[in-house]
């Protein structure tokens, strides 16, 4: 996932770079604030280990190795702001010194890697262990989950960086200039090995290392974290609610997502000539495939195209889904999470005598 | 099967180690590009990067994957070691990256295989991608390779890195060293007292295991580190020191420079 020079284009290295540098300033100024002094050595300290842990060949379940970036224990152990300079330290010093990972970009890799691996090991970890003992196993579950999850996060954002380069960069004859891959064959490929492998040995790491360190030094792990103590899920509610308000942008987006179709649409011309032009030229079916006309009708939802029918206002209808949405997860989550943590108080009295 | 995951890593970090070694070495030989200042090296490879990121000709990455070769020879590079390390793994990765854009690439077919057709515009993009590869590779590594490490980060602060960021990268390296030698030591102890063999399972534990207490050691290290710092008077603030001089040769090396990047630039578009 560390992505060479060359793979992507000048002026997308430059936007996440920018978009990077906002980044580490704030962390800078939060963990100076948070750390004091301490902050110089700990995160160097924490980013050579990273660093040296990156090397560990991972033996993973069919006998295949793996390599572990370490952001979901970093991320557990330091919390967002430290983790996202921590590893942005290691990958600096992996690109300039061991030219793995490019100079020019140096500012995608961290921001894939480093700062949204960061928030989403974070979240995740946060998400899942919500209201666990400090001795539960849930906790183990949440970190091999924020591995997992963050390695991918990681890997789905270099896809669509990858995949972006030949819709906006080609010469006049239509050839591909820098990563020569569309979204379509960027993603699958970039998250075959991820889903599998990489993510693997990511969430064993995770896993391994937070059972010996909540073993061995509990006060690191029986907190959410040195530099995030005590905050509770302010910032994550905050987060949580700014995406709610955003979901009505879905509505900017022109014509329907691909592969999205319904049968009707291939009887409709302007959404035949949609479908073409989203499908490589490729002319659309005259007919609905009989499959598709056969299931398409097997569930109705009860909230079809995001807006429930009493609802006039698109945006309002969006804003209202996603509100339902997230309101189901939640439920869910704190039911799992009652029924897990009910689940374990008899091994606890056992344990006890 | 337990001895070769353990073998596997053991020789990870005496290759990370040896890399090491060989950078610093080379760094300190007497030819062209150690002889410039950190600062214009620095500016002038990175604008030569972002330049052959830039261009869209396949000649001009050529002539500067031909400059990078010929600063390397007027470094004392070796051109055996450059291509086993960097050109061969960097043509390797790319070539295998870029193979099926030959036939997944809309366009005009070029050439059938196996009833298969390569589009023109498959092979000038994976050309393309090879070519700008290798030139930048050869240019970035030709930075680190002639430039003592400490030298490079304090060549940072040009590019206006903050200090803080710049005594951190250092102390990462010097610490990435020190780890790397210390879970060198970790794997070869358990490794020479162990006789059996190892499943998939107690393998992972004991490379988990090792990262765990790796981990410990790290931190029990920043702790000792940030009071060593303290002991000396740290008080937050970093300082660095700063002896870098322009001279004469560096103001020629910086027209030269600054000619090659218009020129490919221009050439390039």
């Amino acid at each position: 996932m560390h992505i060479p020079d060359g793979y992507l284009s000048p002026s997308t290295c430059a936007v996440m770079y920018a978009a990077s540098s906002g980044c580490w300033w704030t962390a800078l100024r939060r963990t100076r604030r948070k750390l004091f002094g301490r902050t110089l050595p700990l995160l160097s300290l924490f980013a050579a280990f990273s660093f040296v842990t990156m090397m560990f060949n991972l033996p993973l379940p069919g006998g295949t190795t793996g390599h572990a970036v370490g952001v979901g224990i970093a991320a557990i152990v330091l919390g967002p702001w430290a983790s996202l300079l921590a590893i942005s330290l290691a990958l600096t010093i992996q690109a300039l010194f061991f030219g793995d990972g490019g100079i020019t970009t140096l500012g995608a890799n961290c921001f894939n890697m480093a700062i949204a691996g960061s928030f989403a090991a974070w979240g995740i970890y946060r998400l899942v262990s919500m209201g666990a003992a400090a001795d539960s196993r849930r906790r183990v579950v949440a970190a091999a989950l924020a591995g997992y999850g963050a390695i991918n996060f990681s890997a789905l954002l270099a896809a669509i960086e990858f995949g972006i380069q030949p819709m906006l960069f080609h010469d006049a004859t239509g050839a591909p200039l820098y990563a020569p891959y569309s979204l379509r064959v960027a993603i699958p490929a970039m998250m075959a090995g991820h889903l599998t492998i990489a993510g693997a040995a990511e969430a064993v790491m995770s896993a391994g290392l937070f059972s010996y360190l909540r073993r061995n030094e509990p006060e690191l792990v029986g907190v959410t974290g040195l530099a995030e103590k005590r905050q509770g899920l302010r910032g994550l509610w905050g987060a949580l609610a700014l995406v709610l308000l955003l979901t009505p942008l879905g509505i900017v987006a022109s014509g329907a997502a691909w592969g999205e179709w319904a049968p009707k649409d291939f009887g409709n011309s302007a959404a035949r000539a949609q479908i073409a032009a989203a499908s490589g030229n490729a002319a659309a079916p005259a007919a609905a495939p009989s499959g598709l006309a056969r299931l398409a009708n097997l569930w109705t939802a009860p909230l079809p195209d995001y807006a429930p029918h009493f609802v006039k206002s698109a945006g309002f209808g969006y804003l209202l889904s996603a509100m339902f949405g997230v309101g189901v997860i939640l439920a869910v989550a704190w039911a799992a999470g009652r029924w897990m943590g009910k689940a374990e108080q008899p091994a606890k009295h056992g344990d006890g005598q | 099967m337990s001895a070769g995951v353990i073998a596997k890593t053991v020789r990870g970090f005496s290759g990370a180690l040896g890399r090491t070694l060989v950078s610093e070495n080379s760094a300190h030989e007497r030819g062209l590009l150690q002889a410039l200042d950190p600062r214009v090296k620095l500016v002038g490879m990175l604008a030569l990067v972002v330049t052959a990121a830039l261009a869209r000709k396949l000649p001009v990455m050529g002539a500067l994957f031909g400059l990078g070769v010929a600063l390397a020879l007027g470094s004392r590079l070796s051109l055996w070691s450059l291509a086993k390390r960097v050109w061969l793994v960097a043509f390797a990765f790319t070539a295998m990256i870029a193979a099926p854009a030959l036939f997944l690439t809309p366009g005009e077919t070029a050439y059938t295989l196996g009833g298969v057709a390569i589009t023109a515009q498959g092979v000038r993009s994976a050309l393309l991608l090879i070519a700008r590869v290798e030139a930048a590779v050869t240019l970035s590594t030709l930075l680190v390779l002639t430039t003592p490490w400490m030298h490079l980060l304090k060549a940072l602060r040009t590019l206006m890195v903050p200090v803080e960021v710049i005594a951190m990268l250092a102390m990462t390296h010097r610490y990435v060293v020190l780890l790397t030698e210390t879970a060198n030591a970790m794997f070869e102890a358990r490794q020479s007292r162990m006789v059996g063999r190892l499943n998939g399972r107690e393998q992972r534990r004991l490379m988990v295991n090792t990262g765990g207490v790796l981990l410990s050691k790290t931190l029990e290290m920043g702790n000792e580190v940030f009071l060593a710092m303290q002991a000396r008077g740290f008080r937050g603030e970093v300082r660095l020191l700063t002896e870098f001089r322009l001279r004469g040769w560096d103001y020629v090396a910086m027209s030269g420079f600054a000619a090659a990047v218009v020129a490919a630039a221009l050439a390039g578009r």
